[in-house]
């Protein structure tokens, strides 16, 4: 049997996060109530001018030089004309001839290789508004519409059609939305609406450099539902291939509660937009210092900050990962590691117990009370050892409830390690005496003896005797 | 009180105190409901409001005020400008309802400036037509003869100044709106440079050709209305000097087709250019046959998108229907006339996939070669002059499609595709109807434009003229 390839290409939108929107001056914020983040620009009423956000520009060119993009020396704003309820003037607004970043890539590690994905072009559009409807579409006695989010600027990044599985398009997204969050540029949240992705796909005869015919995937609204959706188009598409079926080009639902696409309309003829200059908009040229300026601009990216770990932290490339994925908890441990200089330990504490309590919380680190310098000095009281490493895990737990600092913490609590012998030998002598038999036990060799006896102390201070000092205070007692 | 007209005389007699602004507006308002049975120049009156903000400007006079020049002018607002509270309807069945939001900013300077509206002018639909016979509200006449056209689309604009039943109109020019029907009824009549007057509120069919206008009696209430509508310089400095030793070029292209009427007040106007000191010379704008061709297209493509906001959905006309797609033809096949959805459909296909470079990519050539022609001549010139439109204006009786076809706009749209300024000035009669002819001047050339029009204004005075009705 013929071994068949799929061929996707992804388009990528990105709500951006600007105060205002791209032709007016109206706020973007999300889940304001229907209809009040309006005016008569984004409500498209006659007789309306819409003036360009220069931020909303500074910003295009920002995301599209972190990918890579050149940034086109012309500009032009088009309209896209068609009718429907959530369009307000009846055409969209976007850069359909002269789009502003033109030509990047996203490498992604695949399996341990790198893959590239090229980006076609990042290009600067209007959102569209929201049609709402009782229960579901077709039920709905009526539809209405909101229209807060008609003219919220809108990144549209589309690559070419380099990506080969549902993986790599994961890996792809992933790392697309961690440089966009880098950037600053939008918040990229799937379940909120501020990233969405539609995917090309079709299949070939594996080594063809035919295209095959294309579905395109809609509404996949999280990364899972991209993965699934992709992982169930291709074999469809193989089956029917193989099958001496054709493939029908169309639009295609993803059903997440039923788990398969569905049609929704059928392709075969292109609609027609008849795109041209808006005439309301004027084009411009970009100097090449003021893309410059953008570029001096950008942060340390994901991929130079991956670099920078490993090689001037030594982190293993495992800590480097998870420490970039997010610019919140890569700058949390470059502001730690300034105040503590121990890499390595940073980096454990905030995979290990710092990650759990995110977990635990469902939240991101920017969201919660804990700061770097905090954790900082929580590893200082731990190596100082005034707590030992065992509370220092409770601290963490308070600190991340309450937000107060790690000193307060031990000293109102009263957690503050046991390291003084006349402390320390009462509680050793009582565990002794009380424990006969293990006594025994450890004269007869048994290594166990020891750890239990350790642990009852412990059990007694709390988990606050200094653990060598219990030890060594121990072993000589019972040896002596 | 309204026999001289003039915005300057009146703003005197004004600030004399020898007559009140509630006077004035009385007296227009009487005015205007006289005529208004043969005109039909107004789609909404405002009396009430037009009263009570001339009592303002009264007040502000007996407080020993300062008052600006258009200060207690009685003013009309061609329909498609928008003013809040007050009804604007484009001339259109769709919008026969609308009540605006917001006002254009060139009325909230005319309010600034104590500017009177006292009423929203008849007009073409949505400016399609150069008749005034396209509007739902019934036709405009032409006040020195009901019989013929007033010229469009801000015929109704023209014919109220004419007429006396306002000082000053603000029109809308994408292809000769505001110079046609001035040429047509007598007045002075401007197309400032492009974007030179904001067209914010402006609900236009073709932004990249539209523009705000004023037309008045004479070239003096023209540039006291400009200095206010651009927020700018004190255009009235430009007027009276000396135009010796200007160079006006006569482009031969736009008298090719000129009536013979027409054709002889032209050359007697150059004539008293040339008395008055200025070098007057033939010149070609070879690509002006082609001016009306790119002008229809663009116009059209434009209008097609720019009036795809009127789906029903947010406001204006909504028909019954019983599902989207049904809403949005009924709607606009309902609330859109004839002509204007032709324009539409033209459009449509002007833009579409298989026709994009053989209409609208090749009409944007054109203009392209018309704004060179103008970048040429004006490397020799200071100034073109052309008639403004062929003839004198025609029959109402002949057929609407019959009156478009004589390309009335046709030596208008090429300053409209180059965005440069253009003034339509009255310099006489064929018979009993007037005629006007064109001066043309480079991008933000309004001084001398204005300078130019003054001086010929002083020796042709047609403004002491009154119109018959």
């Amino acid at each position: 049997m013929q071994e068949m390839e799929a061929v996707i290409g992804l388009e990528i939108h990105v709500e951006m996060n600007t105060e205002t929107k791209i032709f007016c001056g109206c706020r973007t914020a999300f889940g304001a109530e229907t209809n009040t983040q309006v005016c008569p620009i984004c409500l498209g009423l006659p007789g309306h001018k819409p003036v360009l956000n220069q931020k909303a520009v500074e910003w295009h060119a920002k995301a599209a030089l972190a990918l890579n993009c050149e940034i086109a020396p012309y500009v032009q704003f088009d309209r896209k004309n068609y009718f429907y309820a959530d369009l307000p003037k009846g055409y969209q607004i976007s850069q359909f001839f002269y789009p502003m970043g033109i030509n990047g890539h996203v490498d992604i590690e695949v399996n341990g290789e790198t893959r590239r994905i090229r980006i076609r072009q990042i290009h600067l559009e209007e959102d569209t508004g929201k049609l709402l409807h009782m229960g579901n579409i077709t039920a709905s006695p009526s539809s209405l519409v909101d229209f807060n989010r008609a003219g919220v600027p809108l990144l549209e990044i589309v690559t070419q059609p380099d990506v080969r599985n549902a993986e790599e398009a994961r890996l792809f997204l992933q790392k697309l939305r961690t440089i966009i969050q880098y950037t600053g540029v939008s918040d990229c949240k799937m379940e909120e609406g501020s990233m969405r992705c539609d995917a090309n796909v079709s299949v070939r005869p594996k080594g063809s450099d035919i295209l095959g015919q294309k579905t395109e995937l809609k509404n996949m609204n999280s990364f899972r539902a991209v993965t699934r959706g992709i992982d169930y188009e291709i074999p469809r598409q193989i089956d029917l291939v193989l099958d001496g079926e054709e493939v029908i080009p169309q639009t295609r639902h993803w059903d997440e509660a039923k788990g398969v696409t569905r049609a929704m309309r059928t392709k075969y003829l292109a609609t027609d937009y008849r795109c041209f200059p808006d005439p309301n908009v004027p084009p411009f040229k970009n100097d090449p210092a003021w893309v410059e300026e953008i570029r001096q601009s950008l942060p340390e990216l994901p991929d130079a900050r991956y670099a920078r770990l490993v090689k001037e932290d030594g982190l293993p490339p495992y800590d480097a990962e998870v420490i970039t994925a997010s610019k919140a908890m890569a700058d949390f441990y470059d502001q730690t590691v300034a105040l503590v200089k121990e890499p390595k330990t940073v980096s454990n504490w905030l995979m290990g117990e710092v990650g759990r309590c995110l977990n635990t919380a469902g939240k991101e680190i920017q969201e919660t009370a804990l700061t770097p310098k905090h954790l900082a000095e929580l590893l200082g009281l731990v190596k100082k050892g005034v707590i030992t490493g065992k509370i220092a895990k409770d601290v963490m737990d308070e600190m991340f409830r309450s937000g107060q600092d790690p000193e307060t913490i031990v000293k109102e609590k009263g957690l503050v390690q046991i390291a003084d012998q006349s402390e320390l030998d009462p509680v050793i002598d009582r565990v002794i005496q009380a424990n006969p038999k293990v006594v025994e036990d450890f004269h007869a060799g048994k290594d166990r003896a020891l750890g239990f006896l350790v642990g009852q102390v412990m059990k007694e201070t709390r988990g606050k005797a200094n653990p060598q000092m219990l030890n060594e205070l121990l072993r000589r007692k019972l040896q002596g | 009180m309204l026999n001289d007209a003039r915005i300057g005389r009146l703003h005197e007699l004004l600030e004399s105190r020898q007559i009140s602004a509630e006077e004035l507006i009385t007296a227009v308002l009487e005015r205007i409901s006289t005529l208004e049975t043969t005109l039909n120049a107004f789609i909404t009156i405002t009396p009430e409001q037009a009263l009570a903000d001339a009592q303002t400007v009264d007040a502000s006079i007996a407080r020993g005020e300062a008052i600006g020049p258009l200060a207690g002018i009685p003013v009309a607002l061609k329909d498609n400008i928008c003013t809040e509270g007050v009804r604007t309807t484009c001339g259109s069945r769709m919008l026969e309802h609308y009540v605006p939001p917001f006002s254009a900013v060139a009325y909230e300077r005319l309010r600034q400036a104590g500017a009177v509206l006292v009423g929203k002018s008849n007009m073409d639909e949505f400016a399609t037509g150069t008749t005034n016979k396209n509007s739902f509200f019934g036709a405009t006449a032409n006040p020195w003869s009901p019989d013929h056209i007033p010229g469009g689309s801000s015929g109704a604009s023209a014919a109220s100044v004419a007429a006396r039943q306002v000082c000053l109109s603000i029109g809308s020019d994408a292809g000769g709106s505001v110079r046609v029907p001035a040429a047509h009824c007598g007045v002075v009549g401007l197309k400032p440079t492009y974007g030179l007057i904001p067209t914010d509120g402006l609900a236009e069919c073709a932004p990249s050709l539209e523009h705000l206008g004023p037309l008045t009696l004479d070239v003096t209430g023209c540039a006291l209305a400009l200095q206010v509508l651009t927020a700018g310089e004190d255009y009235t400095a430009y007027l009276g000097r000396d135009i010796r030793g200007l160079r006006i070029g006569i482009p031969q292209e736009y008298l090719e087709q000129a009536d013979p009427q027409v054709r002889s007040l032209f050359d007697s106007a150059v004539q008293m250019l040339t008395g008055l000191g200025a070098e007057v010379e033939e010149t070609s704008l070879p690509h002006t046959q082609s001016a009306p061709a790119s002008y229809f297209t663009i116009s059209a493509a434009e209008a097609f998108s720019n009036l795809s906001n009127f789906d029903g959905v947010r406001f204006g006309h909504r028909a019954e229907a019983r599902h989207l797609h049904e809403m949005y033809r009924k709607t606009r096949t309902e609330g859109f006339g004839p002509d204007l959805r032709r324009r539409l459909i033209f459009g449509t296909l002007a833009l579409s996939a298989d026709h994009y470079e053989e209409y609208y990519l090749n009409a944007q050539k054109i203009r392209t070669l018309v704004c060179r022609d103008f970048d040429q001549a004006f490397s020799k010139f200071d100034l073109l002059l052309t008639p403004t439109v062929p003839t004198p204006p025609p029959a109402a009786s002949l057929g609407q499609d019959e009156l478009e076809m004589r390309l009335q706009g046709r030596y208008a749209m090429p300053a409209n595709l180059a965005g440069i300024p253009a003034l339509s000035l009255p310099i006489g009669f064929a018979g009993e109807l007037p005629v006007g002819l064109q001066l043309l001047a480079p991008s933000l050339g309004e001084g001398t434009l204005l300078s130019a029009a003054y001086a010929l204004e002083q020796l042709v005075g047609f403004y002491r003229h009154a119109s018959k009705i």
